[in-house]
């Protein structure tokens, strides 16, 4: 794989708004899967944790199709580029778009992803570029709030009852497999991080795998070998799963194109 | 049931001016520079979520210029990214400035971050009386797992006290309850 050789902008593909749009997806693909516990969660207190946590999210997620937009320069606002796409344009990691299953699976798939994006948003705080650094200053205090509310769930889960230990494990079975699309590199995120505009995601990886670690290990679980695991995701093949959420995600907008509040 | 047709948008609500008088200043408004007086109009606008302070007290209003054709640009910063309240602060700003007769640009500045090391003294001491326990000084990254601040119950100021829920009725929120005299309150989160 010779990605370096590869000049993107030739393809008519811009290394910056592709990488800021996977990190948007991300960010609203996870927060819409945790609004839909609105309503659901098993105490009051997650009915309010989660959204909160989704609010976050999409508040993270408009900042950043905000700003892909306004470099892209095609008249594309937030709106447009979070609704106006087909399956195959949304670059989300695969595990945010997983169904949220029950809380165990939800919180430890939190963690997994909360504890990325607190790598990527302190490395994004030195960026060349300063919308991105400003974003990643504000982002990475949010993130450390998640990370602090999963882990302790998935630590008072993984080490409480049978049941909720079981369903920890279980949790952690099935998310495994979608740990190693975090870390991928291909010729966007090389092309940004030799810039010193966005991290490349793998650089960090060490990093999150001894803080995961050292939290799962209170949780009586051990992360398995990880690598190896699904792909698809940040060239817009998904899951069956996607199909379904973005019924819902794009329901107005494809009822009534253009509404506005 | 209310008939009222209902408004999304609050009227503006203002605190009263204060009046400052510090050693050698001239408390006349005529000597303000008009600077200043936009200044204060937009500062004394109050958050819709939390009445009880205004946007200057919060340090969300980051600065307010005047530019060569007359133009008040007024900047301010959310508190946290996904705050619903943001869009609202924003507009009721550039109403306050407005309805004064300026004509106004809003600008939303995301760096530096907000802190709630940017609520003024005066803020903290709103938020306490309103009955929210305002937030310790941050030292936000490193708090180890299960453990809370020290957080003293705004009604009795008994230091005896538990979270209830890490996320309250704003994103800017706890919930805490005093074990001393049973209140329950919000707690702002200390970022």
């Amino acid at each position: 794989m010779n990605h370096m050789n590869i000049k993107l902008e030739t393809l008519g593909i811009s290394p910056i708004v592709t990488q800021l749009i996977r990190l948007a997806d991300d960010h609203l693909i996870l927060g819409h899967r945790l609004s839909e516990w609105c309503g659901h969660a098993p105490m009051l207190e997650e009915d309010l944790a989660m959204p909160n946590i989704a609010l976050d999210l999409i508040g993270q997620a408009r900042a950043l199709y905000t700003y892909a937009g306004e470099i892209e320069n095609e008249g594309r606002d937030e709106d447009a580029i979070a609704y106006n796409r087909i399956e195959r344009e949304y670059t989300n990691l695969l595990m945010c778009e997983r169904t949220n299953g029950d809380f165990a699976h939800t919180m430890l798939r939190q963690l997994f992803f909360s504890l990325f994006m607190q790598k990527y948003w302190h490395a994004s705080m030195s960026s060349t570029d300063d919308t991105i650094s400003a974003i990643a200053g504000k982002a990475v205090k949010e993130s450390e709030y998640h990370i602090r509310h999963s882990a302790e769930w998935v630590i008072r889960l993984g080490d409480g009852t049978d049941e909720s230990a079981s369903r920890t494990v279980t949790a952690l079975e099935q998310l495994t497999p979608y740990v190693s699309e975090f870390f991928e590199i291909d010729a966007v995120t090389q092309d940004n991080a030799s810039k010193a505009i966005l991290p490349d995601p793998a650089s960090f990886e060490s990093d999150w795998l001894l803080d995961i670690n050292k939290i799962l290990s209170q949780a009586n679980v051990t992360l398995g070998d990880y690598r190896c695991g699904h792909t698809g995701g940040r060239s817009g093949r998904h899951t069956e799963a996607m199909g379904y959420l973005l019924t819902e995600l794009q329901f107005i907008q494809r009822s009534y194109p253009n509404l506005q509040w | 049931m209310n008939s009222e047709p209902i408004h999304w948008q609050r009227p503006i609500q203002r605190a009263k001016p204060e009046t400052v008088v510090g050693l050698g200043q001239i408390p006349e408004r005529a000597q303000q520079s008009s600077q200043q007086q936009a200044w204060n109009i937009a500062a004394s606008v109050l958050d819709p979520e939390v009445p009880a302070v205004t946007v200057g007290d919060l340090g969300i209003l980051r600065a307010v210029e005047i530019d060569n054709t007359g133009t008040v640009i007024a900047k301010l910063t959310p508190t946290y990214s996904g705050c619903p309240a943001v869009l609202a602060i924003e507009n009721l700003v550039k109403e306050a400035l407005e309805s004064a007769g300026y004509s106004v640009r809003i600008e939303r500045v995301l760096s530096p971050a907000w802190t709630t090391d940017w609520i003024t003294e005066q803020g903290l001491s709103k938020l306490k009386a309103y009955g929210i326990a305002p937030p310790e000084k941050s030292n936000h990254s490193k708090r180890a797992l299960f453990t809370s601040p020290v957080v003293a119950c705004p009604v009795c100021d008994s230091n005896d006290t538990t979270l209830i829920s890490e996320f309250g009725s704003t994103a800017c929120k706890a919930h805490y309850q005093c074990r001393a005299c049973s209140e329950p309150f919000d707690y702002f989160k200390c970022l």
